[in-house]
């Protein structure tokens, strides 16, 4: 445990945590932080020599808040600066009078993502900061999944500090009324990490630390410090379900496997006992939300023993529902298909038609109509169909799929 | 914390005075007003003449230029402000969504800038 990989995997993990509490002692963002790393590298150096203390957590808050101490006392005989001195008081008085173990000390990290996926902050900032510190990563690792430069990547947290800072960003958990819309907005970063990592990996991207992984840590904090809420429940279901199946999305040259022609077998059996069980106890309390609903149309592919035993009525019904909590016409799309599959495929191509408009280049929906075309006896409509859909597509694994399947069709 | 609330909107999105709309308007803005000065958390608030009533004032070269005309053209013009004294970006937030341009126009929240 000497390893110093395995001393930054302990610290890694206990991340938000720590920082969370420290934020919430200190009031202020990137004092907690600094003082955070300062304790790090403290714990590399004494940990190398003298092994793991017996609570790493508790060892590691306690030298923050040393550390803390010592920042504030510096920039206080700097600046002689009178709040500054006032905290510093409070916060010695505090830190002899404070008794640590791991159980004393509050979790904090709810209020901690709230106000990391404030949506004060712009939507990429969230995701940012939200992995930089709950998830622990570093900036250069964060940088590297988004492709940014490191230095892009600090600056825009150095700024996103500040907002929260000089903007007057609450460090607390929203109320009741607030509180809709910012886990909305919670879950949505969490979905956004989660998808960042669906394709880091299919662009055979590799960072430190698996994206998809980190996504489904954090919901299932998520889910724990929220009291199974349902629509967090029905998130990590939804997360836990596409994980599932990473093993059998892409081939071993890389190219993408859709869900029709995945191996089944290479599906994670116990993950998907876990995804639809979580999805049913969601669903139980009544208050259906997208991504429960969502988490729901993966389970039945899950349940399906093949694609053609799938059973599309339910992911119509579902669809259905979906698109009148969501109405956007990518639901439709998804609809249509499913539709195709349990009634009319006439009935199912008149809809996707309508949506020709509002989908205009957006690669799928070529695809589908080219696929319905086919079926309902239309080769030439068909044809011109997968041209659209091969020019849209951005993907050269895509593209030869697509170009495959139009000439599987008419040869 | 103290909070600017500038309250934009388009001209045309904007009811006129005049008419049953406006007049509705004027009534909307005398109850929120209220409202904020029984939570206690309004420091001040003021309406503004329309941009045609506008004069800009510049020094160049020691000169001082004087023109008529707000500083930029654009279609959603300042129409008035709210000064919120309040906790957090949060509160800040809600009292200007019930700002009652706010369903027609944009109100930009703004901290005021201390100088420590």
């Amino acid at each position: 445990m000497n390893d110093v990989t395995d001393i930054e995997k302990t610290v890694r993990q206990e991340w938000g945590r720590l920082l969370s509490s420290l934020i919430a002692y200190l009031g202020d963002f990137e004092l907690a932080e600094d003082s955070l790393q300062d304790a790090l590298e403290s714990a590399l150096q004494h940990w190398k020599r003298n092994g793991l203390p017996r609570s790493p957590y508790a060892w590691l808050l306690q030298t923050a808040r040393r550390k803390a101490i010592d920042r504030i006392r510096r920039n206080v005989n700097f600046r002689k600066k009178q709040s500054e001195y006032q905290l510093l008081l409070e916060l010695e008085a505090e830190e002899d009078a404070d008794d640590f173990s791991e159980e004393t000390i509050p979790d904090e990290r709810l209020r901690l993502i709230f106000t990391c996926c404030h949506p004060a902050l712009e939507e990429k900032t969230r995701v940012a900061l939200t992995l930089r510190t709950l998830g622990g990563l570093t900036t250069r690792e964060i940088a590297k999944a988004f492709l940014d430069t490191e230095e892009a990547m600090a600056q825009r947290l150095v700024r996103a500090k500040r907002k929260i800072r000089k903007a007057g960003i609450p460090y607390r958990i929203p109320n009741e009324q607030e509180w809709p819309d910012r886990l909305a907005s919670v879950l949505n970063v969490l979905y956004l990490i989660f998808n960042e990592g669906y394709s880091a990996s299919s662009g055979g991207l590799s960072i430190r630390v698996d994206l998809c992984e980190e996504a489904l840590r954090l919901t299932r904090i998520m889910v724990h410090l929220t009291s199974d809420e349902a629509d967090v429940k029905g998130l990590l279901a939804l997360l836990i379900l596409n994980h599932s199946r990473r093993e059998a999305r892409y081939a071993d040259d890389g190219s993408y496997i859709p869900l029709d022609r995945q191996d089944r077998k290479c599906w994670k059996g116990n993950e998907i006992r876990e995804g639809v069980s979580l999805v049913e106890s969601a669903l139980a309390s009544g208050r259906p939300g997208a991504y429960q609903i969502q988490a729901a149309i993966s389970a039945v592919h899950s349940e399906a023993t093949s694609h053609a035993e799938t059973d599309w009525q339910e992911i119509t019904l579902l669809y259905d529902r979906l698109y009148e909590i969501q109405p956007n016409p990518v639901i439709r799309l998804n609809y249509c298909v499913a539709l195709s599959y349990t009634q009319s495929e006439e009935k199912a191509l008149n809809i996707l038609l309508s949506l020709e408009k509002v989908l205009k280049g957006y690669q799928p929906y070529y695809a589908a109509k080219a696929d319905l075309l086919r079926r309902t006896g239309d080769p030439d409509g068909a044809m011109q169909a997968y041209q659209k859909a091969i020019e849209y597509s951005e993907n050269p694994f895509e593209k030869e799929f697509l170009h495959q399947q139009s000439l599987k069709r008419f040869e | 914390m103290k909070y600017m609330a500038l309250i934009y909107a388009s001209d045309e999105a904007t009811p006129k005075y005049d008419t049953p709309e406006g007049q509705q308007m004027f009534q909307d803005y005398m109850a929120v007003t209220a409202r904020f000065q029984e939570d206690g958390v309004m420091v001040s608030g003021d309406a503004l003449e329309g941009v045609e009533m506008a004069t800009t004032v510049r020094i160049r070269n020691g000169k001082t230029e004087t023109m008529d005309g707000p500083f930029t053209e654009t279609k959603e013009q300042l129409g008035g402000y709210y000064i919120f004294d309040v906790e957090s970006l949060d509160e800040a937030l809600r009292y200007a969504a019930m700002i009652p341009t706010s369903k027609y126009g944009t109100i930009e929240v703004r901290p005021l800038k201390v100088f420590d």
